[in-house]
């Protein structure tokens, strides 16, 4: 447990050290907030309209949940722009590691390879979180000036979603990034399995229903959406849970051949 | 303390070491000295858990590399040939970090990096950013990194290179004062380092090794008689028999030499190994007369004995 906390104290320590953390976190926070903000604003003139409509035509107002709606269409915006910007945080995880033969120091210290990786993944989750945690407060916000007071069992929901999506990407990239020494490569190549996972559905379309369905358990983002409508279904949550699996059984297996090859 | 017994490493086809053996006892220094690609760092990279073996064992302090990998890392200090520095991390911070990768005791950590740091003499650098040091400075860094948990061996990659000569001087210092305590192995090309630190030599070569033995052994084995150079002043009035006669004496050359006007004559004695003759050849000479301005023995050099052997193992192999 204490080399866990080191290897996890180390990675962070190399996160804030470099310029890429703070892009990250930047960039994020002004996309989420810059969609917070419109999607809010789009509901909120949509739900007026439709009350000016009834008074038009007479009748009751139709019911318009303006704050459910808020939240699922946030979540599905975050969930597009982590696809996007998480293999920024893995990129460098082993490939870095390895180009600076700093690699060698940590197979020879008396650390356990599944030590190296769960501190790896553990730290890049928390840096995900820490990325999350000021978006909360659109949440806040919208809950105090709801009325009636929105069900916050959505967001939170929706929050638990996208760690396990994040943990998905997060292991796949880190994956990915024991593959090269270069972390630009390693980059490159996450972004093209993530695009294919998300859209893997898509192109099983003339295959034909079966496989369409199978396909879209894999889709990673099509598990998402339940999350995002305070649904948590067992089935994704197995599915991610799998590929958090899958990724770091991966890496486990990738840097044990490293060591067999070079 | 190591034990190498008929180690093989196969990249595909290509041998990188090929039936390697050797031991190294507790507190010895032994030098692993051969040419660029010769099979030193792929043998080091074994010893330290990092690479598996094709064939063959290694043992470390009774610990099998393959088997108890842990308790070999444990006991190993090992600097690979580029230092593995985390460059963004204070030289504290990360010599911090590998105290507790390597399991000092989190109540030792501070005294231990303390300690280390001015065994390399890094002591004023302690907040610097590793990025910012000097070659010379990181190297030192990483051999503090080796340092760190006190281990019973260290295994150093060629640690002198891309050093200035003072600091080549002091890294090789610093290495003979841990010898003792630690046992060491050290590989390099540049051949006197391993006359002046090392206890114990051995040379390889393509993968084989050629030689195993102390510096002095391995040049007075290598040569298949010994020489001795006589010059003295004046006419040679036949003092090449006189030389010829005296017992041990295998052969003589003569040759003149022009000193300052005056008459010089040069001799290479050859003689029976074992047997120090020089006193019975300056004997000789001083008692027929002749003024004897220079006697000394010619000893091959290491390089001399590293060239002949690697060259040797070419010839062979062809």
């Amino acid at each position: 447990m204490r080399n866990i906390f080191a290897i996890i104290g180390k990675e962070l320590r190399a996160y804030f050290a470099s310029p890429i953390a703070y892009v990250v976190l930047t960039v994020f926070l002004l996309l989420s907030g810059y969609f917070f903000y419109n999607i809010l604003s789009v509901f909120i003139q949509r739900s007026m309209m439709m009350v000016v409509q009834a008074q038009q035509f007479g009748g009751a107002p139709p019911a318009m949940d303006v704050p459910a709606l808020v939240e699922r269409n946030f979540f599905g915006i975050i969930s597009t722009i982590i696809l996007f910007m998480l293999p920024m945080l893995t990129m460098a995880s082993f490939a870095e590691e390895k180009r600076r033969r700093t690699f060698e120091l940590l197979i020879t210290s008396p650390l356990t390879n599944v030590q190296i990786i769960v501190g790896k993944f553990l730290a890049a989750m928390f840096f995900f979180i820490v990325m999350l945690l000021p978006t909360m407060i659109y949440h806040v916000f919208l809950y105090l000036h709801s009325s009636p007071k929105m069900t916050v069992g959505p967001a939170l929901s929706g929050y638990l979603g996208l760690l396990f999506l994040g943990g998905a990407l997060i292991a796949l990239g880190i994956f990915i990034s024991t593959l090269t020494e270069n972390q630009i490569v390693a980059a490159i190549i996450s972004f093209g399995a993530i695009l294919i996972l998300w859209v893997i559905d898509l192109s099983a379309q003339a295959a034909g229903p079966f496989w369409q369905e199978v396909l879209g358990y894999i889709s990673i983002l099509n598990h998402f959406d339940d999350f995002s409508k305070g649904v948590i279904d067992t089935s994704s949550l197995v599915v991610y849970l799998s590929f958090v699996l899958l990724g770091l059984f991966l890496t486990y297996r990738s840097i044990e051949s490293l060591r067999w090859r070079t | 303390m190591i034990e190498v017994d008929k180690l093989t490493k196969r990249f595909g086809n290509f041998k990188a070491i090929d039936d390697v053996s050797f031991r190294v006892e507790k507190g010895e220094i032994l030098g692993f000295l051969g040419p660029n690609g010769a099979g030193k760092t792929t043998t080091m990279r074994i010893l330290t858990c990092f690479l598996p073996a094709s064939e063959g064992t290694a043992r470390v302090a009774g610990f099998d590399v393959f088997e108890n990998a842990m308790e070999v890392k444990r006991r190993i200090g090992y600097l690979p040939e580029q230092p593995p520095l985390y460059e963004e991390m204070t030289v504290d911070s990360y010599l911090s970090f590998v105290a507790k990768i390597k399991g000092v005791f989190p109540g030792d950590r501070k005294k231990r990096i303390q300690r280390v740091k001015e065994q390399v003499r890094v002591e004023d650098y302690g907040d610097k950013l590793i990025k910012h040091l000097s070659k010379g400075f990181k190297q030192r860094v990483g051999l503090a990194q080796a340092l760190i948990h006190d281990p019973e061996i260290l295994i150093l990659d060629e640690p002198t290179a891309g050093l200035d000569p003072n600091q080549i001087r002091e890294v090789r210092e610093l290495i003979k004062s841990l010898s003792g305590n630690h046992t060491i192995i050290l590989s390099t090309h540049i051949l006197p380092e391993v006359s002046m630190t090392c206890q114990r030599v051995v040379i390889i070569s393509e993968g084989k090794i050629v030689a195993v033995d102390t510096p002095e052994n391995l040049t007075r084995q290598q040569q298949g008689a010994s020489r001795i150079s006589l010059k003295i002043k004046g006419p040679d009035a036949g003092l090449k028999e006189r030389l010829r006669e005296v017992t041990g004496v295998l052969s003589v050359e003569s040759n003149v030499l022009d000193g300052d006007g005056e008459e010089v004559h040069s001799f290479s004695v050859e003689t029976e190994l074992k047997q120090d003759i020089r006193g019975q050849l300056a004997r000789s000479v001083i008692e027929s007369g002749f003024e004897l301005v220079e006697l000394r023995s010619m000893e091959l050099s290491l390089e001399d004995v590293f060239t002949q052997l690697t060259t040797q193992e070419e010839v062979r192999s062809q």
